[in-house]
């Protein structure tokens, strides 16, 4: 089985990536002036070098780098990513508890924008001098050049202030009860706005790139030979020439999905979207060491995972890309 | 009374480009019936491919339009049809067979069901009816192991047999007509041959009328019954295959055939170097008021930049459009 072989290759070099990542990261952060003892000095409103070296003590802060390395990465191995001194639970725990949210607002945002991207991309790449292709130009620009956290807040003055149809922020509304199904509505109408925010800058990515891509195939041999057999023209766009068409917009799907993460945080924060955003900005103010390390841990094995899933989805769509 | 099982009358096709307008047609007519095979012969850019288009409705619009001028299939005008009527002839009726089998099949989608889609298509076959039949044809193209190469995508195929695949699509549904658009221009010489033979073959058992496109004069002489030359977009002698190559009237026919020296009534003895035409095709934006091959025959007289000549009938259904032709010949 070619194919499972591929994946398991795949699988093996993410783990050694992993651990590349948390070494890394734990060198940076040890590397950063500050730690979570003068965070602690601060919060009890100063405190003199004797109590700060005391508390350094306590949270072993003061062992050579080599044996605090040491000891997370030993942490790591038993699914243990340490303590949070500034939540005062797990680090496993905390995010675990903050992950979904996150990767509910990343999906939806991800699959928003592939979807809707490629039905304008195809669209425009059907009529070059027609309407759709004005907006889409339009909408790239607009994508790429306004900042996230913009966008989101344009989007609440004019959805939450001049015509309150949407919530301002949060991910529920504790007053409504009812049920999973009214439950889950309300969590969806409170996803509508950050979903949006999140999606319009990969949006305009998507739509650019499938219009070019299909574009390209429009003009291939193949599809001539399609129109030839007398298949009707929305099934030579949408299977013949979009199958071929799919393959650039997956792969930077995949290669996007690090940065939509990094885009998450700031939507998470401008709608207080309960996330690993809102927790990430919270612990690094708080300079929680542990708890960053646990985002970032969480952050690249998601990355990794869709990067995986991202080679197997295009070994669905293209027969040509050999497996193994 | 009788007619031809396809005919093109007149038909002009023009294209808007930035030069200006092209005529990449100029009052096109050719017939073709049941069994027959046509030969439509010219160089590169002469509208051999653009007329095979314009059979199908697929003139590239825009920039291209057919302006005037009519196809009939067994009676049945084709241009103006609507969209939808146009693809259910398209692949049931006419079948079309391309010049790149390399790429003119689809790389994501297995050729067992490249060929089904089109039975799929026309004859509302169930998926497993459809499947059937498509390894049938492939049997009937003589690919070796059909119920295994049908689960085979394109890129697993020779360039022979993609073009085999190409022509199984192409007569799925068993069409009236087929066009072969220089089917083997892309392929190995021994593979040519065998893909003329499967036509042929294919051809006799079908009763399919074959418009073959091509810049072989040598292929003409092997399979076609009549042949057309054209020149610049129109069709500058047409006839009877025996009559057209034993007895060329516009220098540009001689031309092509005298680059295949054994098609010679009296083929040389020894060995001499390669006959060409010299230059080039014009480009379609800036012709002259007179004959298009004018600047580049050898026969030209006062009359061929001066007026376009006419096609005109010589002897026994053989046209030909040239001054010194009609001169010659005193019609």
């Amino acid at each position: 089985m070619g194919l499972w072989k591929a994946i398991a290759i795949r699988i093996g070099y993410g783990l050694l990536l992993l651990l590349a990542v948390l070494v890394l990261n734990f060198t940076l952060i040890s590397i950063a002036p500050g730690d979570i003892a003068d965070s602690i000095a601060g919060d009890m409103g100063g405190a003199d070098a004797e109590v700060i070296a005391e508390i350094r003590e306590r949270y072993g802060l003061n062992e050579p780098f080599y044996i605090q390395l040491w000891k997370y990465m030993s942490g790591v191995f038993r699914f243990d990513l340490g303590y949070s001194y500034f939540f005062n639970v797990p680090v496993t725990e905390i995010v675990l508890e903050r992950l979904p949210a996150t990767l509910l607002l990343v999906f939806s945002a991800q699959i928003l924008a592939i979807v809707l991207g490629t039905i304008l991309g195809v669209l425009a790449a059907k009529n070059p001098r027609g309407f759709l292709n004005t907006i889409v130009t339009f909408l790239a620009l607009f994508g790429f050049a306004a900042p996230v956290f913009w966008t989101g807040i344009l989007l609440i003055i004019t959805f939450v202030s001049i015509f309150p149809i949407f919530p301002v922020g949060g991910m529920r509304d504790v007053t409504v009860e009812g049920g999973f199904f009214i439950e889950t509505l309300d969590l969806l109408y409170h996803l509508v706005l950050p979903m949006i925010t999140l999606a319009s800058i990969y949006l305009a990515l998507y739509s650019r790139l499938a219009r070019a891509s299909m574009q390209e195939v429009l003009g291939a041999d193949y599809v001539r030979t399609a129109r030839a057999k007398g298949v009707p023209e929305r099934t030579v766009l949408y299977k013949h020439a979009l199958k071929n068409a799919l393959g650039p917009v997956i792969t930077v799907a995949g290669l996007q999905f690090a940065s939509v993460i990094s885009g998450a945080v700031v939507v998470e924060t401008v709608f207080s979207w309960p996330g690993l955003g809102t927790l990430a900005l919270q612990s690094i103010l708080a300079r929680d060491t542990p708890t960053i390390m646990g985002i970032l841990f969480f952050s690249s094995l998601v990355v990794i995972v869709f990067n995986i899933l991202t080679d197997i989805a295009l070994r669905l769509v293209d027969p040509r890309i050999k497996t193994g | 009374m009788t007619h031809p099982l396809l005919s093109i009358e007149d038909i002009i096709v023009d294209f808007e480009t930035r030069a200006g307008k092209a005529r990449v047609l100029d009052d096109v007519s050719l017939e073709v019936n049941s069994g027959e095979i046509l030969g439509i012969v010219g160089e590169s850019g002469c509208g051999k491919s653009m007329t095979a288009l314009s059979i199908m409705g697929l003139v590239p619009d825009p920039p291209g339009k057919v302006t005037s001028g009519s196809i009939k299939l067994d009676g049945r005008e084709l241009v103006g049809l609507d969209h939808e009527s146009l693809r259910q002839i398209r692949g049931k009726d006419i079948g079309m067979i391309f010049q790149e089998p390399m790429t003119s099949l689809n790389p994501v989608f297995t050729v067992g069901e490249q060929i089904a889609e089109s039975i799929r298509l026309h004859e509302k076959a169930s998926t497993k009816a459809a499947m059937a039949r498509a390894v049938e044809m492939l049997r009937s193209v003589e690919i070796p192991e059909p119920e295994m190469r049908a689960k085979a995508y394109p890129h697993q195929l020779s360039g022979g047999m993609r073009q085999r695949v190409m022509i199984a699509i192409a007569l799925a549904c068993r069409p009236r007509v087929l066009i072969a658009d220089e089917p083997t221009t892309a392929l190995d010489a021994t593979v040519q041959a065998q893909i003329f033979d499967l036509l042929q073959d294919l051809q006799s058992e079908m009763g399919t009328a074959i418009i073959l496109i091509t810049h072989d004069m040598g292929a003409i002489a092997e399979l076609a019954d009549t042949v057309a030359v054209m020149y610049a977009g129109c069709v500058v002698e047409k006839g009877k295959v025996e009559t057209v190559l034993s007895a060329p009237e516009h220098p540009y026919t001689k031309g092509l055939i005298t680059c295949v020296p054994h098609l010679l009534p009296d083929p040389p003895k020894v060995r001499e170097s390669l006959q060409e035409i010299s230059g080039v095709v014009p480009a379609l934006t800036d012709l002259g008021k007179g004959c298009a091959f004018a600047p580049r025959c050898s026969e030209k007289i006062d009359r061929c930049e001066a007026a376009k000549p006419e096609l005109r009938t010589s002897i026994d259904a053989h046209l030909t459009a040239c001054w010194v032709a009609e001169k010659e010949t005193g019609v």
